[in-house]
């Protein structure tokens, strides 16, 4: 875009908001390198056998164990509750936010239910602590006081809003000329969602359901309040557990000097944790971009 | 609709309402139930919501307990990561849409990368500012290494809401301007920037809330969780909001769970207001601009 006679302070300009823009690629590789470096200091004292292979996940004990599956299973656990209250109530709202509401009605809910998005997580660990899990104790027995049940069901909550936002997008963006079809031949509008509408929006949704995935395996306040501290490879969702995230925040809390191998165990939590969640959002923007293609 | 078939029993249009109905009730159900949370929260923070909370220190004894270095240290905190992240994410924004040319290679690497950084738990952030601005650039467990670290955190939300809102601005008004001589830079300056500022500012609103409540990375770049004073430099040690409330919430001490609750209100409160500042703000931005032709 330079003009021969372009100003020196145009120039200068365009090179300070480029530089703006590089910042965000300096970010990445900066994340980047304080993953890896830190994490291949604690791979030259642990090998990755005892990270991948083992059961149990002591680094601060005196019998010091690496495996990362207890916390990998806590963050599983609660994840999949998330999902399975984020999953039907995000996509019943979308489907009612796209299909049946009149634009004045979606005008007015769409972003009241961003306000659910809105509210800091650490106050969704209280409510989850304080408030659910006392409730859930009179239906629930055998709850403990620190649960992956109550995190779950909170985080899945707040995730609620991406889920229904992502699927509504989806299914907005199936061509009109479908429904019309499916109504012409006698189809009722419901079944034209159920049997049309959703069909073709598949891409769409299942991208929503990766990047919730991904929101709710980094997700962190919640369960570091919630879901107890207690490393150990469950599918009870009643008892205490640790998720990665929660087991940085537990290490962060105490003063563990830099440069231990405990230190280092952040990192190499942090290093799983990232690949886990960069892994789901690369394949939920590819699904979206294909169901952006679709619509098309 | 339920005219347009005749052929449908009475059954088969039960079933429809039942299922709109569902539909409507997956809105409702989980805002009622924040409704009934924070209502319960508020109830319970209410007894201990007085002065002396809001202008006292943190304490052993949930009684005596205040949230003033939090207050203060929120609000610094904020300030200071505004001021880091939106010039830098409205010209990073500016770069992609105004200068960039969408097809160059570059500008293409950079948004990718905008995308892929929104989506980075934001726990990451905190050992990225722990090891980059706490320990390498020794600026310490201070106010100045948790408001960068913000900063970083909330930079994809500002560049990603700016650039909708440089988007609404009509070309024509762009080669308006070009046609009258101006360089690229008085286009944006005098012709984009004025057009796009409410959109911008709803970004900068979004960007700014979501760095108040933010909590991990705090813990992460080692944010006090039990001070006697107010942070009085960009160099002190600090604490925030939701730094106090995640301590008072750990707290096996019912006692605390009140104080928690209280502090929740005080947070929930402030956020609104700023929300609430922000959509009137933004309307007198957009009565205004379109008062002017």
């Amino acid at each position: 875009m330079s003009q021969p006679h372009t100003p020196i302070i145009e120039r200068v300009i365009e090179a300070g908001l480029f530089a703006c823009g590089a910042l965000s690629v300096l970010t990445t590789a900066g994340i980047l390198t304080v993953l890896a470096t830190e994490t291949a200091a604690f791979f030259a004292e642990v090998s990755l056998g005892a990270f991948l292979l083992d059961t149990q996940w002591t680094p601060l004990f005196a019998e010091k164990h690496f495996g990362i599956w207890p916390l990998v299973g806590g963050t599983a656990l609660t994840s999949a509750i998330a999902i399975a209250v984020a999953l039907p109530f995000g996509l019943l709202s979308a489907i009612y936010l796209a299909e049946f509401a009149r634009p004045g009605a979606r005008q007015a809910l769409k972003p009241l239910l961003e306000l659910l998005a809105g509210v800091p997580t650490v106050v969704y660990g209280y409510f989850a602590l304080v408030v659910l899990t006392p409730l859930l104790q009179r239906a629930v027995p055998g709850l403990a006081g620190f649960n992956a049940l109550s995190a779950g069901v909170v985080m899945g909550m707040m995730i609620t809003p991406m889920v229904s936002s992502l699927s509504e997008d989806a299914l907005s963006a199936v061509p009109r000329g479908l429904r019309e079809a499916s109504l012409a031949l006698g189809a009722s509008p419901v079944r034209t969602v159920l049997s049309v509408v959703l069909p073709a929006a598949r891409s769409g949704i299942l991208a929503a359901l990766t990047l919730a995935i991904s929101r709710a395996v980094g997700e962190t306040m919640i369960v570091a309040i919630a879901a107890g501290q207690q490393p150990r490879l469950t599918a009870d969702p009643r008892v205490p557990i640790e998720t990665m995230t929660a087991y940085i925040v537990k290490v962060s809390m105490g003063d563990i000097p830099a440069g231990t191998l405990e230190f280092r165990t952040l990192f190499a939590v942090a290093t799983a944790l990232f690949l886990l969640t960069f892994a789901m959002n690369a394949l939920g923007q590819r699904l979206a971009a294909r169901a952006r293609r679709v619509g098309q | 609709m339920s005219a347009l078939h005749p052929r449908h029993n009475r059954a088969a249009r039960r079933w429809e309402a039942l299922f709109r109905g569902v539909c409507l009730g997956a809105v409702a159900l989980p805002l009622i139930v924040l409704l009934g949370l924070v209502g319960d929260t508020v109830l319970r923070g209410l007894p201990k919501l007085d002065l002396d909370f809001l202008t006292g220190f943190p304490s052993r004894k949930w009684e005596r307990a205040g949230l003033l270095p939090g207050l203060v240290g929120s609000v610094q905190l904020i300030v200071l990561t505004a001021a880091l992240a939106l010039p830098v994410g409205v010209g990073a924004a500016v770069y992609l849409e105004e200068y960039g040319s969408r097809t160059s290679r570059i500008a293409r690497v950079i948004e990718v990368n905008i995308a892929n950084l929104a989506g980075v738990p934001s726990i990451l952030y905190g050992l990225l500012g722990l090891e980059l601005f706490v320990r390498a650039l020794g600026l310490g467990r201070s106010l100045l290494a948790g408001a960068a670290t913000l900063a970083l955190l909330v930079l994809p939300v500002v560049i990603l809401t700016t650039r909708e809102a440089l988007r609404t601005v009509p070309d024509s008004l762009r080669e308006a301007a070009a046609a009258l001589g101006a360089t690229r830079w008085q286009i944006t300056r005098q012709v984009v920037l004025p057009m796009a500022l409410p959109g911008i500012l709803t970004g900068a609103i979004l960007a700014v809330s979501r760095a108040m409540g933010e909590t991990a990375p705090l813990v992460v770049i080692g944010a006090l969780t039990f001070m006697t004073y107010v942070p009085d430099g960009v160099d002190s040690y600090f604490t925030a909001l939701p730094i106090l409330i995640f301590n008072w919430t750990s707290r096996p001490d019912p006692g605390f769970a009140t104080t928690a609750a209280a502090g929740i209100t005080v947070l929930l409160v402030t956020l609104l207001a700023l929300n609430l500042g922000a959509i009137v703000l933004r309307g007198r931005l957009m009565a205004r601009r379109q008062g002017s032709p």
